[in-house]
């Protein structure tokens, strides 16, 4: 039966007028992607009634170089090249209406070492195409060859920890609360308590910039004050998340360059400055030996629903290209959206030398990040000591914990707080590494580790059970079938 | 003060026996463990003095408690600290570090400030211990 992928006579290609794009090229299902292509997974939804195949080869077409109608300056170009092809076209398990389609580009048609001319094809226009109810982008297979065009992270995982002389254990950090309305000298003193306290960093957050209860200056001048006196007090490097977003690059660049007078290790962005302005932040880290923080500030806007929008692990492969150190990543057990399964996936981007295909952690490509850099992820939101053992358990020993409330609200202050949280951490990594089964385990190693540390045991009576269980909007479609023995 | 240094640095003295199981942990995932001892323990002197080169091919965890402590031995006023290298591609460095021996009394360090221009300050942090000349510290 004929499919629409059948090879039209020129003439018939090219007359004036409309055509369906899955007779334009759009659509080669026996096309067998080059090792140097870039492929797309989308999951499209298309309106009822639209061929989920011509949807495809729609996307194909819209990503690429189709516009609505036949154009016959094609023939001036190698049109058969520039045209991303859509090659696969499967039903969504358990999604009716929902089609995985397999889009392959040709490498000639990105340039080297750009994200926004990269994002401009992928998610440019084809999101609003009308034929399709939704379409979200799950993931990408980048070729080494493109790989090869960014620097990737500035100072990476292993170089991160060098310069930290901290080896063997998560990094601790807190995020300043209330995150908007203290003055910098009172900003300061939470700093100062929670890297005195035993965390090795604190945390700007994303929309503290420079207000009229707090000017930048101000701020940057407090907190290195008080890393200053932590280290001194502790023997420790200490660090706070300086964060440099502003308005323009011109302004980015003036406070990242006060930051570095100042002696700060790290510097902060969020990710709503756009892949551009992280690019090039990314370039002056690397110039200056910064570490460099994201915070994805607006990401759930197209991130969280399963049917419309990029996939956080899409966006995580763009940020270890774009060339950031550090990025929140979920938690798993806080108050953030994270599915274990789905979080694992965007952990495993970050961090390994190669990703294989791993369906059951949403990851469809096997891929290979020819060596660039590691992302340091960050957990973030509504964890505390008493969840240590599921925290080690579920994100590794390479991750910052960022006990924000599980700090700064400690019944003994700010200082308890972070002593808590770092006696519960090594106590764990102590006990995992001793061979113990720390996940069944973990509540009577954290009681013990208690009774040489009555911050821990307050922290662990005042947030007992505090769990927040609901149902995860963003999981894996593929689930692994427990096999029976 | 203590320096908290290392990864268990807010946790009560390590044992010889607690040394030797996270050793073998050490081992047992294909890391070299060395000893290293300082007396200047400033947060930035990443070149403690070895002990010895890391203890490559060793496969018994006994044997670097050993070292451990015929260090503590000649130094047992100074910091001794445990590392394991990994050698695997893609990291190439330090897995694990802590701290196993330190003086009886540390004094810790002092933060120098500098005015500088505007509202700016250089900071410089410097250990009361190393103010003496090495060797004769603690």
């Amino acid at each position: 039966m004929p499919d629409g992928s059948e090879k039209l006579t020129a003439k018939a290609r090219y007359s004036a007028g409309v055509l369906e794009y899955k007779k334009m090229g759009y659509w080669e299902p026996d096309y067998e992607p080059k090792d140097t292509d870039i492929i797309s997974l989308f999951r499209i939804t298309p309106q009822d009634g639209v061929d989920p195949i011509e949807a495809a080869a729609a996307v194909a077409g819209e990503s690429s170089t189709a516009t609505w109608t036949v154009v016959w300056t094609d023939r001036l170009t190698a049109c058969d090249k520039y045209r991303a092809k859509a090659y696969r076209v499967d039903p969504v398990p358990n999604s009716p209406g929902q089609y995985f389609a397999y889009i392959a580009y040709d490498l000639d048609l990105f340039e080297p070492g750009s994200i926004a001319n990269l994002t401009a094809s992928i998610i440019g226009n084809v999101f609003g195409f009308k034929p399709l109810k939704a379409l979200r982008l799950e993931d990408m297979r980048l070729p080494i060859a493109y790989i090869k065009t960014f620097n990737g992270p500035a100072t990476g995982i292993v170089v991160e920890r060098e310069r930290l002389n901290c080896f063997g254990r998560p990094l601790l950090g807190a995020t300043v609360k209330p995150k908007l309305g203290l003055s910098g000298r009172n900003y300061g003193r939470v700093v100062y308590e929670a890297l005195k306290g035993g965390l090795d960093f604190t945390k700007d957050d994303e929309n503290i910039n420079s207000q009229p209860f707090m000017h930048w200056r101000d701020r940057f001048l407090y907190c290195m004050e008080a890393v200053n006196r932590a280290s001194a007090a502790t023997g420790e490097v200490k660090g706070t998340y300086l964060n440099v977003t502003a308005g323009t690059m011109e302004e980015m660049y003036k406070r990242a360059e006060f930051a570095k007078d100042l002696g700060s290790v790290i510097i902060m962005i969020d990710l709503v400055i756009g892949y551009t302005a992280i690019q090039s932040m990314a370039n002056w880290a690397r110039d200056n030996d910064m570490i460099l923080h994201l915070h994805r500030a607006g990401h759930s806007t197209y991130t969280r629903q399963r049917n419309h929008g990029v996939s956080f692990r899409v966006i995580a492969k763009w940020m270890r290209l774009a060339g950031v150190d550090h990025i929140h990543a979920g938690t798993v057990v806080g108050k953030l959206e994270g599915d274990p399964a789905t979080t694992k996936g965007f952990y495993d981007v970050m961090r390994e030398e190669y990703n294989p295909q791993s369906l059951e952690t949403g990851i469809f490509f096997d891929q290979h990040w020819a060596s660039l850099n590691k992302m340091m992820p960050v957990a973030s939101g509504g964890i505390h000591a008493g969840q240590m053992h599921q925290l080690v358990h579920y994100l590794g020993e390479d991750v910052v914990l960022q006990f924000g409330g599980g700090t700064i609200g400690h019944p003994q202050g700010i200082q308890a707080g972070a002593e808590a949280n770092r006696v519960a951490l090594e106590a764990m990594i102590f006990a995992r590494n001793a061979g113990d089964d720390y996940m069944q385990n973990g509540p009577e190693i954290l009681a013990r580790a208690a009774k040489n540390c009555t911050p821990l045991k307050q922290a662990l009576d005042v947030w007992k059970g505090v769990t927040f269980n609901y149902e995860s909007t963003d999981a894996p479609d593929f689930v692994v079938t427990p096999t029976t023995s | 003060m203590k320096i908290r240094q290392g990864a268990f640095s807010f946790l009560p003295d390590l044992t010889d026996a607690e040394i030797h199981t996270q050793v073998q942990y050490c081992i047992d995932n294909g890391w070299a463990v060395s000893v290293e001892y300082t007396d200047d323990p400033h947060p930035r002197n990443t070149y403690w003095e070895m002990w010895g080169h890391p203890m490559f091919d060793n496969p018994d965890a006994a044997a670097a408690v050993f070292e451990v402590n015929e260090c503590r031995k000649q130094f047992g006023d100074y910091y001794i600290r445990v590392i394991a290298f990994d050698s695997t591609h893609g990291w190439e460095s330090i897995k694990l570090s802590f701290i196993v021996n330190r003086p009886k009394d540390e004094p810790g360090f002092h933060v120098s400030r500098e005015e500088v221009k505007g509202r700016s300050m250089r900071y410089s942090i410097k250990s009361y211990a190393t103010d003496k000349p090495e060797g004769k510290r603690y």
